[in-house]
């Protein structure tokens, strides 16, 4: 998966959301309509356009406090709307590990 | 064991209050993220995929058994439950919070372990020999010089603020266990034909996406100018280094642009003009760090007492000692090497239990001492060799004791996607299920001295390049696939492995390896010809036959 570290600039080919992890703790976070962050993806504002993306992205990259390294993810409308992560990269970032953790949370 | 003193204590206590009220500023928003940026990478502290990752140093991997149960308290209290060995002799914690990061460092800072620049475009963590100090036939103990220039370097404003990392590692034996040819700066410890010891100083080596074998630009450097030899490559370094494209920064690129020759006359006069200043080094500057290294108090011990006479009677045993025990400097003692690479596990990891429980059969067996080595292993340095059957039984019971090192399924591997922001395709599964694969010990001992490396991306992390099989992991369309190389090694006989042919999917890694290795057992001249001389004799062809004949 290509790392959102080289993302040059924004193309939008597929629904996407804004991630980003959050400051004090560093735990995976979505941008919400509500102009928040949730923990959840299903929560998360959906953007099919460049424009649109952009304008998400500005608005939280803007919450320095609140969440660093913003960046746009693709994900995948399910049906009945779920929302799912678009790639190996995010269903990690999502889910977890794919592999057992030493020791069991 | 090096005993910090005042000075030592002072800088690392300090540099924890520091990084308290840069926390606390970054949390309450007076600082933003790029301004707090650089102050917590110089302090370890990493972003990854799911938190923040945590990067703690092992000067020369020596570790006393208070510091590693202070390891697995922060393992405990603040992360998950474990730590993971990484090749430079660092531990990683994955899953820290920013909020906790001080009083973690607080409580590291007490038995005198920190994070300082173990990130950041500044000199790393002082790399060594994991047996430094009782590997037979040293010419002397590297760790005093490798001491030196952690001394030296670390907060040096030469050093901290270089056009890109910079990573030393030092050895003083024959055979290389500090893969000191692929970092941007190795020392070698020798002896001249006047019988004095100094410095072999090799520069430009390293991986990432320009790989680089490291080349000698001074054959000796005496000890008492190593400062000053070391100060004018850094100051040459920073002259010329680029900093304006950060996939050319790195010393290796500088070396290669210049020419070997040009680098070497550059780093010459500066030296020149330098040499017999400030930086000579007095003798009892270099002997007082001697001092504070402790040694054991070793007692005169049979080479084959009869609890080894009576446990060798064990098969179980017996394979794991011939597999994890080595000479040592003192007669009756043995270097007793820690496999962190069970079957299906990932490797280098350590759970708070197996480190509590190491530190005491450290405390017990070894002096209280461990080692951490490149390959993701750990040591205990003075074992007795009457000792070793309780010690096996010990480690058995903590999963400690696969007798594997060295052998197939001791595969160095980076965190890969599971975990670093940078990956851009999985390390760790590929790893287990190639333990599964090769399981059987018959099968791996047949197949002899084999190492595999594993990096998630083209950054290197689990020196793919020098792996006898290197695979590296790429994206394409989205999916995960991976390169493989054959002939690459790390040791002083140094060299990057060969790509084979066509990237492979992730289900179709494993039976590549298994290929790769049966063809070796039908190409071998003899039994104890090791896999990487097979490739150098024959090339890569045969082998590329095998793998893409059916593919």
């Amino acid at each position: 998966m290509t790392s959102p570290l080289e993302q040059k600039k924004i193309k939008i080919t597929r629904p996407s959301v804004v991630t980003a992890n959050r400051t004090w703790d560093g735990v995976v976070i979505y941008r919400t309509a509500a102009k928040d962050w949730s923990t959840d993806l299903s929560h998360a504002a959906i953007v099919r356009a460049a424009d649109e993306a952009r304008a998400l992205l500005a608005e939280s990259v803007a919450d320095d406090l609140g969440a660093i390294g913003a960046y746009i993810a693709p994900v995948e409308i399910g049906d009945g709307g779920r929302v799912e992560p678009g790639n190996l990269r995010e269903q990690i970032r999502r889910s977890g590990v794919t592999i057992g953790l030493p020791v069991q949370v | 064991m090096y005993a910090y003193d005042e000075i030592d204590r002072t800088l690392v206590n300090e540099r924890v209050s520091e990084f308290r009220d840069q926390v606390k500023r970054r949390l309450s928003g007076e600082l933003t993220e790029d301004e707090f940026k650089m102050l917590r990478l110089q302090n370890g502290v990493y972003l990854q995929l799911h938190a923040y990752m945590f990067r703690v140093a092992i000067p020369y991997g020596t570790l006393s058994s208070e510091q590693l149960r202070r390891l697995a308290h922060v393992a405990r209290r603040y992360d998950r439950g474990y730590g993971h060995f990484t090749t430079r002799q660092n531990i990683q914690f994955n899953w820290i919070k920013l909020a906790e990061l001080p009083d973690a460092l607080a409580d590291l800072a007490e038995v005198g372990i920190h994070a300082m620049q173990t990130s950041g475009n500044n000199t790393r963590n002082v790399t060594s020999d994991q047996w430094a100090g009782v590997a037979p036939g040293e010419v002397e103990d590297p760790r005093i010089w490798a001491e030196l220039l952690r001394q030296y370097t670390t907060l040096h404003p030469e050093f901290s603020f270089l056009p890109r990392k910079f990573k030393f590692a030092i050895t003083a034996s024959a055979h290389d266990r500090a893969a000191v040819k692929i970092h941007d700066l190795g020392l070698r410890l020798h002896k001249n034909a006047d019988g004095e010891t100094g410095f072999e100083v090799l520069v430009g080596g390293g991986l990432g996406r320009t790989p680089f074998i490291g080349k000698t630009i001074k054959p000796f450097v005496a000890g008492s100018d190593l400062l000053s030899y070391v100060e004018a490559i850094m100051r040459v370094y920073n002259q010329y280094g680029r900093r304006d494209n950060i996939y050319k920064a790195r010393i290796k690129i500088l070396v290669h642009e210049l020419g070997v020759e040009k680098f070497a006359q550059e780093v010459e006069d500066e030296w020149q003009a330098m040499r017999d200043g400030a930086l000579k080094l007095d003798h009892e500057v270099v002997e007082d760090i001697r001092a504070r290294f402790s040694y054991p108090a070793y007692q005169k011990l049979a080479h084959m007492p009869e609890e080894l006479k009576k446990a060798a009677h064990d098969p179980q045993f017996e394979t794991w000692r011939k597999n994890s025990v080595f000479p040592h400097k003192v007669q009756g003692y043995g270097i007793v090497t820690i496999s962190l690479k069970p079957v299906g596990g990932p490797p280098g990891d350590a759970t708070a239990e197996q480190m509590d429980a190491l530190a005491d059969l450290a405390d017990k067996y070894s002096f209280g001492e461990i080692r951490v080595g490149h390959e993701q292993n750990l040591a205990l340095p003075h074992v007795a060799r009457r000792d070793l059957p309780a010690l096996w039984k010990a480690l058995d019971r903590i999963g400690l004791a696969t007798p594997n090192v060295n052998l197939i399924t001791d595969i160095i591997a980076c965190p890969g996607l599971d975990y670093c922001s940078l990956a851009n395709a999985r390390s760790i599964p590929i790893a287990q299920e190639l333990t599964k694969r090769f399981a059987n010990h018959d099968t791996a001992n047949l197949i002899g001295r084999l190492h595999i490396n594993i990096s998630g991306c083209i950054n290197a992390c689990g020196h793919h390049h020098v792996g006898h099989i290197g695979i590296l992991g790429v994206e394409k369309n989205g999916e995960e696939f991976y390169q493989i190389t054959i002939g690459g090694r790390a040791d002083e006989n140094a060299e990057l492995g060969t790509l084979i042919g066509p990237a492979v999917r992730f289900e179709e890694v494993a039976d590549v390896v298994e290929d790769i290795v049966e063809a070796y057992l039908a190409l071998r001249a003899r039994p104890d010809e090791l896999f990487v001389d097979t490739v150098k004799r024959l090339g890569v062809e045969p082998f590329r036959e095998r793998v893409y004949a059916t593919r």
